[in-house]
Protein backbone atom coordinates (compact mmCIF):
# COMPACT_ATOMS: atom_id res chain seq x y z
CA UNK A 1 0.00 0.00 0.00
CA UNK A 2 2.59 2.30 1.18
CA UNK A 3 4.99 1.79 -1.60
CA UNK A 4 2.43 1.94 -4.41
CA UNK A 5 1.75 5.87 -3.17
CA UNK A 6 5.18 6.56 -4.79
CA UNK A 7 4.63 4.79 -7.70
CA UNK A 8 2.23 4.82 -10.75
CA UNK A 9 0.15 2.25 -9.41
CA UNK A 10 -1.21 5.20 -7.11
CA UNK A 11 -3.04 5.93 -10.08
CA UNK A 12 -4.77 2.44 -10.42
CA UNK A 13 -6.05 2.37 -6.39
CA UNK A 14 -7.38 5.62 -5.82
CA UNK A 15 -10.67 5.69 -7.19
CA UNK A 16 -12.34 3.88 -4.77
CA UNK A 17 -10.42 5.76 -2.46
CA UNK A 18 -11.84 9.15 -3.64
CA UNK A 19 -15.06 7.89 -2.91
CA UNK A 20 -14.74 6.57 0.91
CA UNK A 21 -12.73 9.24 2.18
CA UNK A 22 -14.92 11.92 0.48
CA UNK A 23 -17.97 9.97 2.47
CA UNK A 24 -16.74 10.32 5.58
CA UNK A 25 -15.26 14.11 4.37
CA UNK A 26 -18.70 15.09 3.88
CA UNK A 27 -20.19 13.73 6.79
CA UNK A 28 -18.22 14.66 9.22
CA UNK A 29 -18.14 18.33 7.77
CA UNK A 30 -22.23 18.57 7.77
CA UNK A 31 -22.42 16.97 11.51
CA UNK A 32 -19.06 19.22 12.27
CA UNK A 33 -21.04 22.81 10.71
CA UNK A 34 -23.95 22.24 12.18
CA UNK A 35 -22.67 20.96 15.76
CA UNK A 36 -20.54 24.27 15.64
CA UNK A 37 -23.21 27.24 14.45
CA UNK A 38 -26.15 25.62 16.39
CA UNK A 39 -25.76 23.27 18.90
CA UNK A 40 -22.41 24.82 20.56
CA UNK A 41 -23.20 27.31 22.95
CA UNK A 42 -21.74 31.20 22.61
CA UNK A 43 -18.98 32.09 24.82
CA UNK A 44 -19.11 33.90 28.26
CA UNK A 45 -16.77 36.66 26.71
CA UNK A 46 -17.11 36.62 22.63
CA UNK A 47 -20.41 35.57 22.28
CA UNK A 48 -21.04 34.48 18.65
CA UNK A 49 -17.95 35.13 17.35
CA UNK A 50 -16.43 32.60 18.99
CA UNK A 51 -17.54 30.53 16.37
CA UNK A 52 -14.88 31.72 13.74
CA UNK A 53 -13.07 29.18 15.54
CA UNK A 54 -14.17 26.21 14.46
CA UNK A 55 -13.00 26.83 11.11
CA UNK A 56 -9.47 29.25 12.19
CA UNK A 57 -7.87 26.41 13.88
CA UNK A 58 -8.48 23.69 11.58
CA UNK A 59 -7.02 26.19 9.02
CA UNK A 60 -4.37 27.15 10.94
CA UNK A 61 -3.71 23.89 11.81
CA UNK A 62 -3.78 22.34 7.78
CA UNK A 63 -1.61 25.48 6.98
CA UNK A 64 1.25 24.73 9.54
CA UNK A 65 0.83 20.70 8.85
CA UNK A 66 1.41 20.95 5.05
CA UNK A 67 4.73 22.89 5.62
CA UNK A 68 5.86 20.71 7.75
CA UNK A 69 5.17 18.11 5.33
CA UNK A 70 6.74 20.09 2.59
CA UNK A 71 9.78 20.81 5.17
CA UNK A 72 10.13 17.15 5.85
CA UNK A 73 9.77 15.93 2.00
CA UNK A 74 11.95 18.85 0.77
CA UNK A 75 14.91 17.16 3.15
CA UNK A 76 14.43 13.41 1.68
CA UNK A 77 14.01 14.90 -1.33
CA UNK A 78 17.78 16.72 -1.41
CA UNK A 79 18.87 13.52 0.19
CA UNK A 80 17.65 10.37 -2.41
CA UNK A 81 16.48 11.90 -5.34
CA UNK A 82 12.80 10.60 -5.28
CA UNK A 83 10.78 12.55 -7.80
CA UNK A 84 7.75 11.52 -5.91
CA UNK A 85 8.52 12.97 -3.16
CA UNK A 86 8.80 16.27 -4.74
CA UNK A 87 5.54 15.85 -6.40
CA UNK A 88 3.89 15.38 -3.37
CA UNK A 89 5.09 18.66 -1.78
CA UNK A 90 4.31 20.03 -4.94
CA UNK A 91 0.81 18.97 -4.33
CA UNK A 92 0.46 19.90 -1.05
CA UNK A 93 1.69 23.67 -0.94
CA UNK A 94 -1.56 25.19 -2.85
CA UNK A 95 -3.67 23.16 -0.02
CA UNK A 96 -1.74 24.58 2.81
CA UNK A 97 -1.21 27.98 0.60
CA UNK A 98 -4.97 28.43 0.53
CA UNK A 99 -5.55 27.50 4.41
CA UNK A 100 -3.13 29.98 5.43
CA UNK A 101 -4.69 32.41 3.60
CA UNK A 102 -8.05 31.24 5.52
CA UNK A 103 -6.22 31.10 8.69
CA UNK A 104 -5.35 34.77 8.60
CA UNK A 105 -8.75 36.25 7.33
CA UNK A 106 -10.92 34.42 9.69
CA UNK A 107 -8.53 35.51 12.20
CA UNK A 108 -8.61 38.92 11.34
CA UNK A 109 -12.45 38.77 11.60
CA UNK A 110 -12.35 37.46 14.68
CA UNK A 111 -9.65 40.19 15.90
CA UNK A 112 -11.88 43.19 14.98
CA UNK A 113 -14.79 42.58 17.67
CA UNK A 114 -11.97 40.83 20.01
CA UNK A 115 -8.87 43.08 20.11
CA UNK A 116 -10.56 46.23 18.63
CA UNK A 117 -8.11 45.97 15.25
CA UNK A 118 -7.99 43.46 12.02
CA UNK A 119 -4.37 43.60 12.12
CA UNK A 120 -1.43 43.50 15.32
CA UNK A 121 2.23 43.29 14.29
CA UNK A 122 2.43 40.78 17.50
CA UNK A 123 5.21 37.59 16.74
CA UNK A 124 2.37 35.16 16.21
CA UNK A 125 0.48 37.42 13.29
CA UNK A 126 3.90 38.16 11.93
CA UNK A 127 5.24 34.46 12.07
CA UNK A 128 2.18 33.69 10.17
CA UNK A 129 2.05 36.08 7.41
CA UNK A 130 5.91 35.36 6.76
CA UNK A 131 4.81 31.38 6.31
CA UNK A 132 2.32 32.90 3.95
CA UNK A 133 5.24 34.20 1.68
CA UNK A 134 7.45 31.58 1.83
CA UNK A 135 4.00 29.44 0.63
CA UNK A 136 4.17 31.76 -2.28
CA UNK A 137 7.82 31.62 -2.52
CA UNK A 138 7.78 27.74 -2.70
CA UNK A 139 4.91 27.39 -5.12
CA UNK A 140 6.75 30.63 -7.58
CA UNK A 141 10.38 28.79 -7.74
CA UNK A 142 8.34 25.73 -9.11
CA UNK A 143 6.35 28.53 -11.75
CA UNK A 144 9.09 30.62 -12.42
CA UNK A 145 12.22 27.70 -13.09
CA UNK A 146 11.74 26.07 -16.31
CA UNK A 147 14.61 23.49 -15.43
CA UNK A 148 12.78 20.87 -13.41
CA UNK A 149 15.53 19.77 -11.88
CA UNK A 150 16.43 23.03 -10.66
CA UNK A 151 13.76 23.45 -9.88
CA UNK A 152 13.12 21.40 -7.25
CA UNK A 153 16.39 21.81 -5.46
CA UNK A 154 15.51 25.50 -5.48
CA UNK A 155 11.92 24.80 -4.03
CA UNK A 156 13.51 22.10 -1.84
CA UNK A 157 15.72 25.17 -0.09
CA UNK A 158 12.71 27.46 0.30
CA UNK A 159 10.50 24.66 1.77
CA UNK A 160 13.86 23.62 4.77
CA UNK A 161 14.45 27.37 5.09
CA UNK A 162 10.52 28.03 5.75
CA UNK A 163 10.28 24.68 7.93
CA UNK A 164 12.24 27.28 10.19
CA UNK A 165 9.68 29.28 10.89
CA UNK A 166 7.40 26.40 12.07
CA UNK A 167 8.49 26.66 15.25
CA UNK A 168 8.45 30.31 15.48
CA UNK A 169 4.82 30.16 15.06
CA UNK A 170 3.65 27.38 17.26
CA UNK A 171 5.83 28.82 20.18
CA UNK A 172 5.49 32.54 19.38
CA UNK A 173 2.61 32.77 21.93
CA UNK A 174 4.68 31.51 24.53
CA UNK A 175 8.60 32.78 24.43
CA UNK A 176 6.75 36.63 23.88
CA UNK A 177 4.51 38.94 24.87
CA UNK A 178 1.64 38.60 21.83
CA UNK A 179 -1.82 39.65 21.55
CA UNK A 180 -2.63 36.23 19.69
CA UNK A 181 -3.89 34.21 23.60
CA UNK A 182 -1.90 31.23 24.03
CA UNK A 183 -3.01 27.35 22.80
CA UNK A 184 -6.54 26.08 24.32
CA UNK A 185 -5.39 22.79 23.68
CA UNK A 186 -1.68 21.64 24.52
CA UNK A 187 -0.60 17.84 24.88
CA UNK A 188 0.70 18.71 28.23
CA UNK A 189 -2.05 20.03 30.29
CA UNK A 190 -6.27 19.73 30.06
CA UNK A 191 -7.47 21.72 27.62
CA UNK A 192 -8.79 25.12 28.63
CA UNK A 193 -11.92 25.02 26.17
CA UNK A 194 -15.28 23.90 27.39
CA UNK A 195 -16.30 20.18 26.08
CA UNK A 196 -19.47 22.21 24.57
CA UNK A 197 -17.04 23.57 21.91
CA UNK A 198 -14.25 20.93 22.24
CA UNK A 199 -16.21 18.35 20.46
CA UNK A 200 -17.35 20.84 17.72
CA UNK A 201 -13.72 21.93 17.21
CA UNK A 202 -12.64 18.54 16.71
CA UNK A 203 -14.88 17.52 14.35
CA UNK A 204 -14.12 20.29 12.41
CA UNK A 205 -10.22 19.82 12.50
CA UNK A 206 -10.73 16.19 11.60
CA UNK A 207 -13.51 16.85 8.44
CA UNK A 208 -11.22 19.68 7.61
CA UNK A 209 -7.67 17.62 6.96
CA UNK A 210 -10.01 14.83 5.15
CA UNK A 211 -11.04 17.51 2.63
CA UNK A 212 -7.06 18.81 2.61
CA UNK A 213 -6.18 14.86 2.33
CA UNK A 214 -8.59 14.44 -0.91
CA UNK A 215 -7.57 17.15 -2.74
CA UNK A 216 -4.10 16.52 -1.98
CA UNK A 217 -4.69 13.10 -3.54
CA UNK A 218 -6.51 14.69 -6.67
CA UNK A 219 -3.69 16.86 -7.14
CA UNK A 220 -1.40 14.00 -6.56
CA UNK A 221 -3.10 12.05 -9.19
CA UNK A 222 -2.78 14.99 -11.87
CA UNK A 223 1.26 15.54 -11.09
CA UNK A 224 1.88 11.77 -11.79
CA UNK A 225 -0.56 12.07 -15.15
CA UNK A 226 1.33 14.83 -15.88
CA UNK A 227 4.76 12.94 -15.48
CA UNK A 228 3.79 9.91 -17.42
CA UNK A 229 2.72 12.02 -19.84
CA UNK A 230 5.67 13.78 -20.42
CA UNK A 231 8.20 10.40 -20.16
CA UNK A 232 5.51 9.19 -23.19
CA UNK A 233 6.76 12.20 -25.61
CA UNK B 1 22.67 0.28 1.58
CA UNK B 2 23.13 3.83 1.46
CA UNK B 3 25.49 4.92 -1.56
CA UNK B 4 28.83 7.53 -0.89
CA UNK B 5 26.86 10.26 -2.53
CA UNK B 6 23.77 9.80 -0.66
CA UNK B 7 25.78 10.37 2.25
CA UNK B 8 27.60 13.05 1.45
CA UNK B 9 24.23 14.92 0.88
CA UNK B 10 23.78 13.75 4.47
CA UNK B 11 26.63 15.44 5.65
CA UNK B 12 25.90 18.68 4.04
CA UNK B 13 22.33 19.01 4.36
CA UNK B 14 22.63 18.31 8.45
CA UNK B 15 25.84 21.22 8.23
CA UNK B 16 23.88 23.21 6.44
CA UNK B 17 20.58 23.16 8.69
CA UNK B 18 22.88 23.39 11.99
CA UNK B 19 24.47 26.87 10.84
CA UNK B 20 20.78 27.78 9.58
CA UNK B 21 19.38 26.86 12.99
CA UNK B 22 22.01 28.46 14.79
CA UNK B 23 21.66 31.88 12.32
CA UNK B 24 17.79 31.82 12.96
CA UNK B 25 18.11 31.79 16.95
CA UNK B 26 20.97 34.56 17.36
CA UNK B 27 18.87 36.81 14.90
CA UNK B 28 15.79 36.15 17.23
CA UNK B 29 18.02 36.70 20.13
CA UNK B 30 19.23 40.39 18.67
CA UNK B 31 15.40 41.17 17.79
CA UNK B 32 13.86 39.92 20.63
CA UNK B 33 12.84 43.59 22.05
CA UNK B 34 10.87 44.04 18.65
CA UNK B 35 9.37 41.06 18.83
CA UNK B 36 7.36 41.38 21.95
CA UNK B 37 3.95 43.50 21.70
CA UNK B 38 4.16 44.89 24.60
CA UNK B 39 5.82 45.32 28.05
CA UNK B 40 4.51 44.45 31.56
CA UNK B 41 4.68 47.07 34.63
CA UNK B 42 7.33 45.41 35.97
CA UNK B 43 9.34 44.72 32.96
CA UNK B 44 8.41 48.78 32.99
CA UNK B 45 9.63 49.24 36.27
CA UNK B 46 13.01 47.01 35.49
CA UNK B 47 13.66 48.86 32.37
CA UNK B 48 16.53 51.42 32.58
CA UNK B 49 16.73 53.43 29.48
CA UNK B 50 13.00 54.04 28.25
CA UNK B 51 11.98 56.96 25.66
CA UNK B 52 9.03 58.88 27.01
CA UNK B 53 9.04 60.75 23.98
CA UNK B 54 8.55 56.95 22.47
CA UNK B 55 5.37 55.18 21.54
CA UNK B 56 5.15 52.15 23.09
CA UNK B 57 2.50 49.41 24.51
CA UNK B 58 2.01 48.05 27.56
CA UNK B 59 0.09 45.27 28.83
CA UNK B 60 -1.64 43.26 31.62
CA UNK B 61 -4.71 42.46 33.45
CA UNK B 62 -7.25 45.07 34.43
CA UNK B 63 -7.39 46.03 38.42
CA UNK B 64 -11.02 45.03 39.58
CA UNK B 65 -12.63 47.84 40.55
CA UNK B 66 -9.75 50.22 39.18
CA UNK B 67 -12.34 51.69 36.13
CA UNK B 68 -13.19 55.56 36.88
CA UNK B 69 -15.15 57.27 34.13
CA UNK B 70 -15.07 61.05 34.16
CA UNK B 71 -17.06 62.82 31.62
CA UNK B 72 -14.70 61.80 28.57
CA UNK B 73 -11.77 60.32 30.34
CA UNK B 74 -11.66 56.82 31.37
CA UNK B 75 -8.75 55.59 34.03
CA UNK B 76 -7.60 52.38 34.97
CA UNK B 77 -4.86 50.49 36.12
CA UNK B 78 -3.26 47.55 34.71
CA UNK B 79 -1.27 45.18 36.62
CA UNK B 80 0.85 41.99 36.09
CA UNK B 81 -0.17 40.99 40.07
CA UNK B 82 3.72 42.58 41.01
CA UNK B 83 3.55 46.19 39.89
CA UNK B 84 1.08 48.80 38.24
CA UNK B 85 0.30 51.24 35.65
CA UNK B 86 -2.20 53.99 36.03
CA UNK B 87 -3.78 54.54 32.25
CA UNK B 88 -5.75 57.36 30.94
CA UNK B 89 -7.43 56.92 27.86
CA UNK B 90 -10.05 59.80 25.81
CA UNK B 91 -12.08 57.38 23.70
CA UNK B 92 -14.44 54.24 22.82
CA UNK B 93 -13.25 50.87 24.66
CA UNK B 94 -13.60 47.77 22.86
CA UNK B 95 -16.39 45.67 23.52
CA UNK B 96 -14.70 42.44 25.84
CA UNK B 97 -12.60 45.33 27.59
CA UNK B 98 -13.45 44.46 31.48
CA UNK B 99 -12.35 44.37 34.92
CA UNK B 100 -10.13 41.30 35.57
CA UNK B 101 -9.25 40.85 31.82
CA UNK B 102 -6.30 41.29 29.74
CA UNK B 103 -6.08 44.61 27.56
CA UNK B 104 -3.41 45.84 25.59
CA UNK B 105 -2.27 49.64 25.98
CA UNK B 106 -0.72 51.75 23.19
CA UNK B 107 0.72 55.09 23.86
CA UNK B 108 3.23 57.13 25.87
CA UNK B 109 4.50 56.54 29.36
CA UNK B 110 4.97 59.91 31.27
CA UNK B 111 6.38 58.49 34.54
CA UNK B 112 6.76 55.35 35.45
CA UNK B 113 3.57 54.83 36.79
CA UNK B 114 1.33 56.86 34.40
CA UNK B 115 0.59 55.79 31.26
CA UNK B 116 -1.53 57.95 28.12
CA UNK B 117 -2.95 56.06 25.75
CA UNK B 118 -4.46 56.41 22.37
CA UNK B 119 -5.30 53.09 21.63
CA UNK B 120 -6.80 50.11 24.02
CA UNK B 121 -6.96 46.85 22.72
CA UNK B 122 -9.00 44.30 24.42
CA UNK B 123 -6.43 40.60 25.08
CA UNK B 124 -8.57 37.41 24.89
CA UNK B 125 -7.34 34.51 26.95
CA UNK B 126 -7.26 31.22 26.30
CA UNK B 127 -9.86 30.07 28.06
CA UNK B 128 -13.43 29.30 26.14
CA UNK B 129 -16.77 28.48 28.21
CA UNK B 130 -20.34 28.76 27.60
CA UNK B 131 -22.13 31.69 29.27
CA UNK B 132 -24.14 28.56 31.95
CA UNK B 133 -21.28 27.11 33.22
CA UNK B 134 -19.71 30.44 34.06
CA UNK B 135 -22.84 31.33 35.84
CA UNK B 136 -22.76 28.20 38.12
CA UNK B 137 -19.41 28.73 38.08
CA UNK B 138 -19.94 31.40 40.18
CA UNK B 139 -22.51 30.88 42.30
Amino acid sequence: MIRNFFSFKFLSLSNKLFGNLSAIMLSLLIVGIIYALVISPPDHVQGDSVRIMYIHVPSSFIGLGCFGLIGLLSVCNLIFRIIFLSLIAKSLAAIGLIFTVISILTGSMWGKPTWGVWWAWDARLTSMLILLFFYIAYILSWKIIKNTSKANKVASFVGILGSFNLPIIKYSVNWWNTLHQPSSITLTSAPTIHYSMLIPLIIMIAGMILYALVIFLMRYKTELIKLKLSKKK
Amino acid sequence: MIGRRVKSRILILLISLLILSIVTFTVFKSLEKNVVYFLSPTEIKQNEDIDFEKKIRIGGLVKENSVVKNQNTIKFIVTDNKNEIVVSYVGLLPNLFSEGKGVVAEGKLRDKKYFIAHTILAKHDENYMPPEVIKTLND
